[in-house]
């Protein structure tokens, strides 16, 4: 756990200092600079594209992009998920019934198509990015929360504080809040990959990031096309992707099994 | 010659031993047991002798069956011992059997994979198991699922899983534990009926069980044996000093002081008192039905009863937990009514609850001090920091805890600690009742025992009144000054507690005093027990609710509900009290 | 059993109008037309188009008008591919991506649950970890990488098996896309069965089973296998979504002419009856596959159905 966690801190410094360190910038255009392999001149640790551009500046500021959509995103199917799911538990019975069977319902769509459809229909929007990721991925954080508060709920410390009169506000944020918490850092540590892998299709599809603004997916897109002749346009930012996205799932399987230790004592 | 020959046997998990160094043996035929409180290391004897612990323990020593010596053989070469030469029969039958597959097939599974029989010959010859173990209606049971069978049943076709195989040694661990105590007394005759000439291993931590049912003991503590012999000689002059402390601590139906009926005005009514939830598929369920009890000043009344008894509907239907669909409550000349979370807060301070078990009854997320002292939070808001803390501090000291436990989280606390701190949490704000829903049953012989005298000493104290529910009659005989007896919904008896433990009026009383093991191995076992199982709240019988398992049922019981009515310093609800007596 | 069924079927019908009616929605509310990307067109000539296309009518008026022709099996021309009615598009594209995904889902299936019970019995061990670790690494590697990344190795350097689609008959040209859209499946499947044989295999009721005597084969076939696969069951309903989603990269990637590519197109289009009668065919496919999902739940957990 420690591993993914010191990774990750180290790739997301590295993002945010990096492109200071450089004397490139990722809109140079540098016609006479294209398509280098990585080299030490000009400061190209990690090559140039076809436009000459500089490449570890764009991948650092892709790098930074992609968390920032993906930390957003999944903020936002936190915040929707977890008041669903801790609303639908805790209320319960008719109410509960009816909001799973629409949760059930929405799971069952083919939703990347709806999402493609609102990407199309309102013009790439950026913020509607970070919206449309996380109405893709609340789903299953409701689902969860709503299983764990529905447990809590029967649990009868909760029975206790309502017998001494404590007041439902204080219930649910002394009582409930504090024990979703660990089941809820795990989903978002699992999240933010899916997030992550969501935002890359979009790009694929070109209906991610625009250009100058740039994202892994989008660079690794972009090294994709030109994988035979710039390899390395490929294979550093999708080397760098793959290295985030394990990060995230060893940590979420740590903090899972962390968590699950603690209960079953 | 010995069937098992235990030498010096020793289980342990990061360097701790859970058992250190046990040397016994079992003759065949025999039965011994093996009591001790729970983590004395029972279970975890008789499972290493089927090799069945789990993959990180560490196992050493010497275990021979019959000749073979069983730590050397390979876990194939054991599944030839399994079943066939050994049985096993586990505590709780909901878990231990697989819910996914139909009884038959878990069954005759068994007898396929040791080849003794398959197809249709093997189904026959577990319907026949079935039918021996006393399942009623084999042909449907076969077909059933674990989930459709009651918890007597669901032990039966445990039973029968171990014994199909017809094997030498069987191995019963806590099989009755899970179970009510007149289908505990049905189960326990079973096994004894069954078994003929196989040796059995009962393990358990109710003397009762093992006094008229082994021949031998063995006693467990700390994963050392620290004593053993004849049944007979170890309860008349114990050796070691745990013994003794274990047999001081064993709740007695028989034996022990009883408190004496208390005068003094009533504090709490509750007039024809119904409960209903709605069920599964949105059918009505009557949990309670027109129950009328009245609590005095510093009294404890003890409500008894087994599952479906409605025992703990009651109280959360009197607290406001739950609805109530009918009735009265009145406390302090007022009527208590709706949900708790309407009702003023001076009804709600008086009347507290604590629960069966206190790790779900405390917030894993919250320190001692915190837990403690929420009540005064909403019930003396006025109050600083410090002052609080001082209270906290006083309500723990008053149950026998220090203030060093205050920065603990629950899961740092031993059972009898937390709950502990849960009476501390029920006792803050000077309650005038206190309800205690089974909040001893989870806790072992001297922690118990500390338990119940903390209460009995507040009671004197501060003259609090108590209501008790429990399953366990040996527990209420120490500590009820009377007693309430429920099934089904039903309030059945209510009496002083001598009169009820000396001359109890209705048959169902009768029933669970002569069904409840005495932990004296001289004390004749009395009659066979109560037959049949508590119906289905679903669908409960007729006029008395208890007349399809009472021997002295007749027509009038079928037809007419009998009313609670004086009968020898009694009230008791049977049409044939004086017949009987 | 029967009840439960009916009472699925029951309810997946309002899930499917749902669908409609926001597929409808979203698709209308996308600004521009159809037509839009012609030659800016005179007037009266760009008013009988949208009269001959119904796209002057309201929107309600246009909606009742659809389901009608829905009700009827008529799922309406396709606004951009003159000649065809979008029915006869999605006869053409389907049969393809069905057998992608068919035997994407097969291959995920069979070598998902295989190593992830392996894994599981084999816990701790180095088996276990390199299982893992490959699994990891299917999950973390985005699907339109390895498509290529396949072909550049197996079809360009090594020229095991063909490049291209429609240049070939042969059947191992169905080998590189399926594997590259069943390859995220396969990591999440075998963690999946992994983590839930081990949870299995720690109940109660396996040690009874070997406390019986029965073997470890004969525990897992009988007992432990059924209860395991329940979640991987569960999950399959978002993995049948998860590649119809894959299927649009791996079309694009190979040049295969599936419903995938029809959709992005039609969306990029604006070919409004194009991009409904695709989504709204997948949706009811989704929806059937997790209704016969919800009913295999049924018949192997008994509790379920007699609630």
């Amino acid at each position: 756990m420690k591993k993914s966690a010191g990774v990750l801190l180290f790739i997301l410094l590295l993002a945010i200092v990096g492109p200071w360190l450089s004397p490139n910038d990722y809109l140079g255009t540098n016609f006479d600079a294209l398509l280098r392999s990585p080299q030490l001149a000009g400061m190209h640790l990690f090559g140039t594209d076809d436009l000459g551009r500089d490449l570890f500046v764009r991948t650092m500021l892709g790098i930074r992009v992609t968390l920032m959509v993906a930390v957003v995103a999944s903020l936002v199917s936190l915040v929707i998920g977890v008041t669903y799911g801790a609303v639908a538990g805790y209320v319960g019975g008719r109410v509960d019934a009816v909001m799973m069977r629409f949760v059930d319902t929405l799971y069952a769509l083919p939703f990347i198509f709806f999402v493609i459809l609102l990407m199309v229909a309102f013009e790439r929007n950026f913020l509607l990015i970070f919206v449309a990721i996380g109405a893709i991925n609340w789903l299953d954080m409701a689902r969860i929360v709503r299983g764990q508060t529905l447990s809590l709920r029967e649990r009868e410390f909760v029975d206790a504080a309502r017998l001494t009169g404590v007041s439902t506000p204080r219930i649910i944020f002394r009582h409930i809040a504090p024990n979703l918490l660990g089941i809820v850092v795990v989903y978002v540590t699992l999240t933010i990959p899916q997030a992550i892998l969501v935002e890359s299709f979009l790009s694929f599809l070109g209906l991610g990031v625009q250009e100058p603004q740039t994202s892994l997916g989008a660079l690794v897109d972009a090294g994709v096309n030109k994988m035979e002749g710039a390899s390395w346009m490929l294979l550093i930012p999708a080397s760098l992707l793959a290295v985030i996205l394990m990060s995230f799932n060893f940590l979420g399987d740590a903090l899972r099994d962390f968590f699950d230790a603690k209960h079953k004592q | 010659m010995s069937l098992l020959k235990v030498k010096n046997l020793r289980v342990s998990y990061d360097d701790d031993a859970v058992v250190d160094a046990i040397s016994f043996s079992v003759r065949r035929g025999e039965s011994v047991g093996i009591v001790g409180e729970s983590g004395s290391g029972k279970s975890q004897t008789v499972l290493s002798i089927l090799g069945l612990l789990p993959s990180d323990a560490v196992v050493s020593g010497s275990i021979v069956f019959d000749g073979q010596e069983l730590m050397k053989l390979s876990d194939r070469k054991l599944d030839r011992v399994r079943a066939v030469r050994i049985g096993m029969v586990f505590q709780d039958p909901m878990q231990a059997l697989n819910p996914y597959l139909r009884i038959g097939q878990q069954l005759r599974q068994i007898l396929i994979q040791h080849e003794l029989a398959t197809g249709s010959d093997a189904d026959a010859k577990v319907m026949a198991m079935l039918n021996r173990v006393g399942l009623p209606d084999a042909e449907r049971q076969f077909r059933a699922f674990p989930h459709e069978l009651s918890g007597g049943m669901r032990q039966r076709v445990m039973i029968a899983s171990a014994l199909i195989c017809e094997p030498d040694l069987l191995i019963a661990d806590e099989p009755t534990t899970a179970l009510d105590v007149t289908v505990q007394a049905q189960i326990l005759d079973l096994l004894e009926d069954l078994r003929d000439d196989t040796a059995l291993l009962l393990i358990t931590h109710d003397l009762g069980i093992v006094a008229g049912r082994c021949e031998r003991l063995l006693v467990l503590e700390g994963g050392k044996l620290i004593e053993s012999g004849a049944t007979v000689s170890i309860f008349s002059a114990p050796q070691h000093a745990h013994t003794k402390k274990l047999l001081a601590a064993a709740p007695r139906i028989d034996r022990g002081d009883i408190l004496p009926a208390v005068g003094g005005r009533t504090v709490l009514g509750v007039e024809r008192a119904s409960v209903g939830y709605a069920g599964a598929a949105k059918e009505q369920l009557v949990a309670v039905s027109d129950v009328s009890l009245s609590l005095r000043e510093a009294e404890t009344l003890a409500i008894v009863g087994e599952s479906g008894s409605g025992k703990s509907s009651l109280v959360r239907g009197l607290l406001g937990l739950i609805p109530m669909r009918a009735g009265r409550v009145v406390y302090a000349g007022e009527s208590l009514h709706g949900p708790v979370q309407t009702r003023a807060a001076a009804q709600r301070r008086d009347l507290q609850l604590v629960f069966q078990d206190p790790l779900s009854a405390l917030n894993p997320q919250m320190r001692v001090a915190t837990i403690v002292g929420e009540p005064l939070l909403v019930h003396e808001p006025k109050q600083s920091a410090a002052q609080r803390k001082a209270r906290v501090i006083e309500a723990l000291e008053r149950v026998g805890l220090t203030a060093s436990l205050l920065r603990r989280y629950p899961h740092q606390l031993s059972g009898g600690q937390a709950q502990r701190v849960a009476i501390a949490r029920a006792l803050i704000l000077k309650p005038r009742i206190l309800i205690c829903d089974e909040a001893v049953a989870s806790l072992d012989g001297s922690v118990r025992e500390q338990v119940l005298k903390l209460l009995r000493d507040v009671q004197t104290e501060t003259g609090l009144s108590i209501i008790f529910i429990s399953h366990d009659l040996g527990v209420v005989r120490s500590i009820a000054h009377r007693v309430a007896v429920m099934y089904l919904g039903r309030l059945l008896e209510v009496a002083d507690t001598a009169t009820l433990f000396s001359k109890p009026g209705h048959p169902y009383t009768r029933a669970l005093l002569a069904a409840s093991p005495v932990p004296d191995p001289l004390v004749a076992p009395r009659g066979a027990p109560l037959k049949g199982e508590v119906p289905s709240l679903l669908t409960p019988p007729s006029g008395c609710v208890f007349h399809p398992r009472c021997e002295f049922a007749e027509d009038a019981c079928r037809e007419k509900r009998p009313e609670l009515r004086e009968f020898s310093g009694a009230r008791v609800a049977c049409h044939r009290v004086a017949d009987i007596s | 059993m029967l009840r439960y069924a009916l009472l699925r079927l029951l309810g997946a019908i309002p899930t499917l109008l749902l669908v409609i009616v926001l597929a409808f929605l979203m698709v209308h509310a996308a600004p521009g037309g159809p037509f839009d990307e012609e030659r800016a067109l005179p007037a009266d000539v760009a008013a009988k188009i949208e009269a001959a296309y119904h796209l002057d009518e309201t929107l309600p008026q246009q909606f009742m008008r659809y389901m009608s022709g829905l009700l009827q099996g008529d799922l309406g021309p396709s606004f951009r591919y003159r000649d065809y009615t979008v029915s006869e598009l999605i006869g053409s594209g389907f049969p393809v991506s069905l057998r992608l995904g068919l035997l994407a889902i097969l291959l995920a299936l069979l070598v998902g649950v295989g190593s992830g019970t392996i894994a599981a019995l084999r816990q701790g061990s180095l088996l276990d970890r390199v299982v893992m670790s490959f699994a990891m690494t299917g999950i973390s590697i985005p699907v339109f990488v390895v498509g290529p990344v396949l072909v550049l190795l197996f079809a360009v350097k090594l020229h095991w098996l063909p490049a291209g689609w429609s240049g070939t008959e042969s059947v191992w040209k169905y080998l590189l896309p399926v594997i590259t859209l069943a390859l995220p499946q396969i990591a999440y499947i075998a963690r999946l069965t992994r983590a839930s044989m081990i949870d299995v295999l720690s109940r109660d009721f396996i040690r009874t089973a070997r406390a019986q005597g029965l073997g470890t084969k004969a525990i897992i076939r009988f007992h432990a296998l059924k209860p395991a696969m329940l979640p991987v069951l569960s999950y399959m309903g978002p993995a049948i979504a998860a590649i119809l989603t894959g299927s649009v990269v791996v079309e694009e990637v190979f040049g295969i002419p599936g419903l995938g590519q029809f959709f992005v197109r039609g969306a990029l289009n604006r070919d409004y009856t194009l991009v409904l009668g695709i989504v709204i065919f997948y949706a009811t496919l989704i929806i059937a596959l997790n209704l016969i999902v919800d009913i295999l739940y049924g018949v192997i957990d008994p509790r379920v159905r007699h609630r």
